[in-house]
C-alpha cells in the first residue's frame, strides 16, 4: 500500500458498531498488554519488526564502510561472496539493503509518530471543545483527506529543497488527516460519557480532561494509528523515492529500487537487485499490519476468528 | 437537496485550497526553485512564453492580490502555462492527451477491485472460519503490503521479460492508430492487463477486510435473525439483507480511494511505461517541469472531487436517511 492514506486501514478495520457482550469466550479478562502478547499475530510481527531493527541498528558492524561503494564487479548474482549478488554498479545489494533499513525504519517510525501526534492533538481538541472548533478543525481534516496524497506529495516534494528532513515533513503534511479522523470520531464519543461530564463539573483544567482523561481511554486505538502511519510512512516514502524526489545519495529502501530501476534490472534479468529491498517494504508492512490486527482482535473481541464455525445459532 | 449543495460547496473549497496551495508554493518556497528552472529553460523559450510563465510563478512585480486573481482566472480558463518538458506544448494539451489513460487504468482496477473484493468480504463473514474467512486475508494483507510500484517491477519482470506472456510497456502496439476496430481493442487490453492486475492485487485486501467487518456487524442484527427465522433462502439473507446493508461504508470508501488508486496508478504507470499522466509526472520531476507537475496535481484532485461528487448522489439514492435529516 504505497499510497494509501492511513485511515483506510485503521477505519476499515474497526467497525462502527456497538460492541455487544462477548459470547464464546471463556478466558477470564487480561490485560491489553498481555493479551496482544500472547496472540499469536501479535507475536509473529513483533519478532519481524524485532529482527528488522537489529539488522538497522547492527548495519554498521554487519557490512561496514560505505554501502555506495564499488566493491565488485557489476551485475553479478548471489553468490558465496555477496549473498545478495551485485548491482549494475557494482555495489553490494546486501549491504545496500541493510543500510536502507535504517533511513527506512527510521523515516517511517518518525512519520508515524508524528502524524499521529498531529491527529490526535487535532482529533481530541476538535472533540473536546465541539462546537466552531470542531466545524473548522473538521473541515481542515476532510479537505486534506480528499486532495490526492501522491500529487500533493510530489509537488511538495518538489518545490522543497531535497533531503531526508523534506520527506519527512512533506509525509505528516499529507499523512496526519486520516489519523484526526479516526481519533475524532473515537474522542467523540468519550467526550459524552458521564465521567468526562464529571470531570468538566467539578473544573478540571481543559488540558487536563484531554490527555489524563480522554486519552488513556483511547490507548489501542491510538496504537494502531500509529502502526498505519508508519506503514504508510514506509510505504509512501518509498514511493516519492522511487519517482526521484528524495535524496538519491542517501541508501534506504526507496532509493535502493530507484536506481535498480534506472539501470534497468528488470531489461537486464538482475532480479536480485530490486527483490530484497522491496520484499523488506513488504515484511515491514506486513509484520505491522499483523500487530495492529492483533491489537484489534483484543480489544474487539467480536473480530475474533472462532475455529467453532459460525457464531450465530 | 440540502446535502448535495453542502457537499458541493465542500467540494468547491477542496479545490480553493489546491489553487491556493499550489499558488502559494512557488512563491514562498526557499531555494528558489523556479530561477533553477529558467536558468535551464530559458533559451528555447518566446519572449512571450517566458512572460507568461514568470506571472505564473509570481516573478513579476505585481502586488500578491493582483498576481492572486491573475492566476485563479488562468486556471478556470484552463491556462497552466508551457510544459518544459515537452516545450513548447501548453500543460492543458499535454495533461488532455494523457488524461483518459490514467482514468482507464485506474478506473478499471477500482471497479474490478472493489467487486471481486466486496464478494470475498461478503462470503468471508457469512461463512466465519471457513477456508476464505481463515486463508484469504493474511494472504490478501500481505500483498497489500507491497508498494504498488515494487509489485508492478515484480509481474513486468516475471510475466513480461522472463515469461514474456504479455507486452512489457505503452498502451498499445507500436504503429497503430487508434480507432474502434476489434485489433486495437485487443491491443490495449493485453496493455492493460498487467498494470491493473497488480493494482487490484494491492488494493483488493482493504476492500475485503471492510466489507467482511461490517458484514459480521450486520449478520449480529435482529432484522438477519427475523429474515431467518421466516426461512428466507441463504442467499436472499445473504445478499438482499445483509450485504445490502453493509455496503454504505464501502461506497463511502469507494469516492475517497479513488484518490489513492490514482496515485498508484501513477507509480504503476512509471514502471510500465504506460502513457498516462503519471507518466509523464516522472518526466516532470527529471525535467525540473514546475508548470506540469502543478498541472497534473490541480487536473487529478480536480478528478478525484468530481468522483466523490458523483458518490455522494449515489449515497443519497441508497440511504434514505440521508435524504431526511
Amino acid at each position: 500500500m504505497s499510497v494509501t492514506n492511513p485511515s483506510e486501514t485503521v477505519a476499515l478495520a474497526t467497525p462502527d458498531a456497538p460492541a455487544s457482550a462477548p459470547a464464546s469466550t471463556r478466558r477470564p479478562r487480561r490485560g491489553l498488554l498481555r493479551g496482544i502478547l500472547g496472540n499469536r499475530k501479535a507475536a509473529f510481527g513483533a519478532c519481524v519488526l524485532l529482527l528488522f531493527g537489529v539488522v538497522a541498528l547492527a548495519a554498521p558492524l554487519l557490512a561496514p564502510g560505505n554501502p555506495s561503494l564499488i566493491t565488485a564487479i557489476a551485475s553479478q548474482p548471489p553468490s558465496l561472496e555477496h549473498l545478495f549478488g551485485t548491482t549494475a554498479k557494482g555495489q553490494d545489494v546486501l549491504a545496500l539493503t541493510m543500510h536502507g533499513a535504517r533511513t527506512s525504519l527510521l523515516v517511517g517510525f518518525v512519520v508515524g509518530a508524528a502524524a499521529t501526534l498531529v491527529g490526535l492533538l487535532v482529533g481530541v481538541a476538535s472533540a473536546y471543545f465541539g462546537r466552531v472548533i470542531d466545524d473548522l478543525l473538521s473541515l481542515v481534516t476532510n479537505v486534506f483527506l480528499l486532495i490526492p496524497g501522491l500529487p500533493l506529495l510530489v509537488i511538495l516534494a518538489a518545490f522543497l529543497p531535497p533531503g531526508i528532513g523534506t520527506v519527512v515533513v512533506v509525509l505528516i503534511i499529507t499523512g496526519w488527516a486520516g489519523s484526526a479522523r479516526v481519533l475524532r470520531s473515537q474522542a467523540l464519543s468519550i467526550r459524552s460519557k458521564d465521567f468526562v461530564a464529571a470531570a468538566v463539573v467539578t473544573g478540571e483544567h481543559p488540558l487536563r480532561i484531554m490527555f489524563r482523561e480522554i486519552l488513556p481511554n483511547m490507548a489501542s486505538i491510538v496504537m494502531s494509528t500509529f502502526l498505519a502511519c508508519v506503514i504508510f510512512g514506509i510505504g509512501a516514502q518509498a514511493g516519492l523515492e522511487f519517482l526521484g524526489l528524495g535524496d538519491a545519495s542517501v541508501v534506504s529502501w526507496g532509493t535502493n529500487l530507484y536506481w535498480a530501476s534506472n539501470d534497468g534490472a528488470l531489461f537486464t534479468g538482475a532480479w536480485w537487485a530490486f527483490v530484497p529491498s522491496g520484499l523488506c517494504i513488504a515484511l515491514v508492512a506486513f509484520a505491522l499490519a499483523m500487530v495492529n490486527y492483533a491489537v484489534d482482535e483484543v480489544t474487539n473481541p467480536r473480530l475474533r476468528t472462532t475455529k467453532k464455525g459460525r457464531t450465530r445459532a | 437537496m440540502r446535502f448535495i449543495v453542502r457537499r458541493l460547496a465542500f467540494y468547491l473549497l477542496a479545490f480553493w485550497v489546491s489553487i491556493t496551495l499550489n499558488f502559494l508554493l512557488p512563491r514562498f518556497m526557499p531555494g528558489d526553485p523556479v530561477t533553477r528552472m529558467f536558468a535551464q529553460a530559458a533559451n528555447k523559450m518566446q519572449p512571450h512564453q517566458i512572460e507568461q510563465l514568470r506571472q505564473l510563478f509570481g516573478l513579476d512585480e505585481r502586488p500578491i492580490w493582483q498576481q492572486y486573481l491573475t492566476y485563479v482566472q488562468n486556471i478556470f480558463t484552463g491556462q497552466m502555462g508551457v510544459s518544459i518538458s515537452r516545450f513548447p506544448t501548453p500543460v492543458s494539451e499535454v495533461i488532455g492527451s494523457q488524461i483518459g489513460w490514467t482514468l482507464l487504468l485506474g478506473g478499471t482496477a477500482l471497479v474490478i477491485a472493489v467487486l471481486i473484493g466486496n464478494l470475498l468480504g461478503i462470503l468471508a463473514a457469512w461463512r466465519r472460519g471457513g477456508v476464505l474467512d481463515s486463508v484469504f486475508p493474511p494472504i490478501l494483507v500481505f500483498v497489500g503490503s507491497f508498494p504498488y510500484f515494487w509489485l508492478a517491477m515484480a509481474a513486468l519482470y516475471l510475466f513480461g521479460v522472463v515469461l514474456g506472456w504479455f507486452p512489457i510497456r505503452h498502451a498499445f502496439d507500436a504503429g497503430m492508430t487508434p480507432d474502434l476496430s476489434w485489433t486495437f481493442v485487443s491491443s490495449v487490453a493485453t496493455h492493460l492487463f498487467l498494470p491493473a492486475l497488480t493494482i487490484v492485487l494491492v488494493s483488493i485486501g482493504g476492500w475485503m477486510l471492510g466489507m467482511r467487518n461490517t458484514m459480521i456487524a450486520t449478520t449480529a442484527e435482529d432484522y438477519i435473525l427475523m429474515a431467518e427465522a421466516k426461512g428466507l433462502t441463504n442467499n436472499r439473507i445473504m445478499f438482499r439483507y445483509a450485504a445490502r446493508n453493509a455496503m454504505l461504508p464501502s461506497v463511502t470508501a469507494f469516492g475517497m480511494s479513488f484518490g489513492f488508486i490514482v496515485g498508484g496508478a501513477l507509480l504503476t504507470e512509471v514502471v510500465f511505461a504506460y502513457p498516462g499522466v503519471g507518466y509523464q509526472l516522472l518526466a516532470a520531476v527529471q525535467g525540473l517541469d514546475y508548470p506540469l507537475m502543478q498541472g497534473i496535481f490541480l487536473t487529478i484532485t480536480a478528478a478525484v472531487l468530481v468522483a466523490n461528487f458523483l458518490v455522494d448522489i449515489v449515497y443519497v439514492r441508497l440511504d434514505p436517511r440521508v435524504r431526511v435529516s
